[in-house]
């Protein structure tokens, strides 16, 4: 479902008779346009503003499922998961890096609010997971600590 | 070892070591243990163990062993790892051996350069040329040679009179203080429950702590975005201890591995492993 | 075209659950190389997972994402032996695409 600004910009109706008319196959990716601005903000607040929404509240009930320590930061394990109904949207965000969107989701109906990936954490700060639920945006957060390792394992 | 200038793109300080320093000057110092650290630090590398990038790298390397290559436009599949020409199974744990075709004690990485010499007819400059670049081609043939010895025991029993000198000339490698660091392998490696920051150093007198860390290389170092041989691990390893970097394929990086392989014999491996 | 990636999908009951390994530099556009000069970035940006006609998955990345992206999800309805297919566009216009029957 997407409101009038759109979690993810889509050219809406013209995808829409391109797809009926053949031209464009389902899931085919320039129906999709990558959002830009998104992942140019500096602040989840920022994110959520320019994602139509407001807020966000925290909520317990999305969690995120990472280790306290990371050995590097070039790769953290991150999972999330959300136990609200019509999770329609889960993004990842990390508070220190330079743009604090990592990456943004959108979950189908059939597909589960629960996933798991690997981001890039440029230091110790908070990770949050940013939910769009019932048209309401809400969030967790957790801290991850960055360790520099030893010399390589 | 002949001196050789660092690849540029490898050139890095890794500070750890004046950790290392006063920890070694410090004898009989115990490392604390911050236990927490330690459970949260496992939890990220059992996160980590799924999906591991090395498998794309195993899938390249199955791609080249079975691909017609060179000017004599022939696959790797009659390659003799050991175990026979084209007997894949289990034949990286047996490595390094001595083969007399070769007449030489041969790790897997050069045991296969020889395959792509006489099999495909490929130079040993053109089949080593950026051999230390991510996803390079002995990267990822090495990892599908790992990868098919999985589950299977580290067996290098270093029997053969060239083995056996091997083993030697490794071990005499792995204590002797050299460098303007005076530091050996040992100097760090030769201890319990050691760490550098919060990375834990394997202690390779003692089986068990050998054979936990040999059976996870090669592995994919997140830090580097790339699967490491041992080999690579070591030469960089030595490039650290500041002391001229071994050649690759070189009889002194070989002979250290059998040394290491052979303290590790018994361990079951699991690679490609996944670390930072 | 892009390199292969790997797909796992395992019908479990009602759910199939979907692993998926992408080969993919990821590069972020702030690194620097030897000579000082920055690597350009280079990074997948869009995202979709179809099974059939449906979309199960899409997302929009951008370069925080790690190299060599790992990524897990499960959906449901899924039949063993249907195809599922994945496919990503980076920011140079390069994309892949692999199809993977569900086991």
């Amino acid at each position: 479902m997407q409101t009038r600004r759109g979690f993810l910009k889509s050219s809406g109706g013209l995808v829409a008779a391109l797809l009926a008319a053949g031209f464009l196959e389902p899931g085919d990716l320039r129906a999709e346009e990558w959002n830009k601005a998104a992942f140019e903000t500096k602040k989840m607040e920022d994110l959520v503003k320019l994602l139509g929404g407001t807020g966000p509240a925290e909520s317990a009930e999305v969690a995120i499922v990472a280790p306290d320590i990371a050995e590097n930061g070039a790769v953290v394990p991150i999972g999330i998961t959300s136990k609200l109904d019509k999770t329609r949207a889960i993004a990842i965000l990390v508070e220190k890096n330079p743009n604090v969107l990592a990456a943004m989701f959108s979950i189908p109906d059939g597909t589960l609010p629960d996933l798991q990936t690997r981001v890039k954490m440029a230091q110790t700060c908070n990770v949050f997971a940013l939910v769009r639920a019932g048209g309401k945006f809400v969030y967790a957060a957790k801290e991850i600590k960055i360790t520099l390792g030893g010399c390589g394992g | 070892m002949k001196w050789r200038s660092a690849e540029p793109a490898r050139k890095r300080i890794c500070v750890c070591l004046i950790t290392a320093v006063f920890g070694a000057a410090l004898a009989g110092v115990a490392v604390g243990q911050d236990n927490h650290a330690v459970d949260e630090i496992q939890k990220y590398r059992q996160m980590l163990q799924e999906g591991n990038p090395a498998e794309l790298m195993e899938l390249k390397g199955e791609e080249l062993w079975t691909t017609a290559r060179g000017p004599k436009n022939a696959t790797l599949e009659q390659c003799d790892l050991g175990l026979g020409p084209g007997k894949l199974e289990g034949a990286y744990a047996q490595l390094p051996r001595y083969f007399a075709d070769t007449d030489r004690v041969q790790d897997a990485e050069s045991r296969l350069v020889t395959c792509m010499q006489r099999l495909q007819g490929i130079g040993p400059a053109e089949a080593t040329r950026g051999w230390y670049n991510p996803n390079s081609d002995l990267e990822a043939l090495t990892t599908y040679a790992a990868a098919r010895s999985k589950g299977h025991k580290i067996d290098v029993p270093a029997a053969h009179p060239r083995e056996r000198e091997a083993l030697r000339i490794g071990e005499e490698l792995f204590y002797r203080r050299s460098g303007p660091l005076d530091f050996s392998c040992a100097t760090c490696h030769s201890l319990d429950d050691r760490r550098i920051r919060l990375q834990e150093l394997p202690n390779f007198q003692v089986r068990a702590s050998a054979q936990s860390s040999m059976v996870t290389w090669p592995a994919y170092r997140v830090s580097q975005s790339a699967v490491w041989t041992m080999e690579r691990r070591l030469i960089d390893c030595i490039r650290q201890m500041r002391w001229p970097e071994p050649d690759y394929l070189s009889e002194a990086i070989v002979d250290l591995q059998v040394y290491l392989q052979h303290n590790a014999s018994g361990g079951v491996m699991e690679a490609p492993g996944i670390k930072r | 075209m892009g390199n292969p990636m790997k797909i796992r999908a395992k019908a479990d009951g009602d759910l199939v659950e979907v692993k998926i390994l992408m080969s993919h530099i990821m590069e972020t556009g702030q690194r620097k190389n030897q000579a000082g000069e920055p690597i350009p970035a280079h990074y997948i940006q869009l995202v979709s997972v179809t099974y059939g006609a449906r979309t199960v998955l899409s997302a929009q990345w951008g370069p925080a994402v790690s190299a060599n992206p790992f990524l897990a999800f499960k959906f449901k309805g899924g039949q063993k032996g249907e195809k599922l297919k994945v496919s990503w566009t980076d920011n140079t216009g390069d994309s892949r695409g692999d199809e993977v029957a569900i086991g």
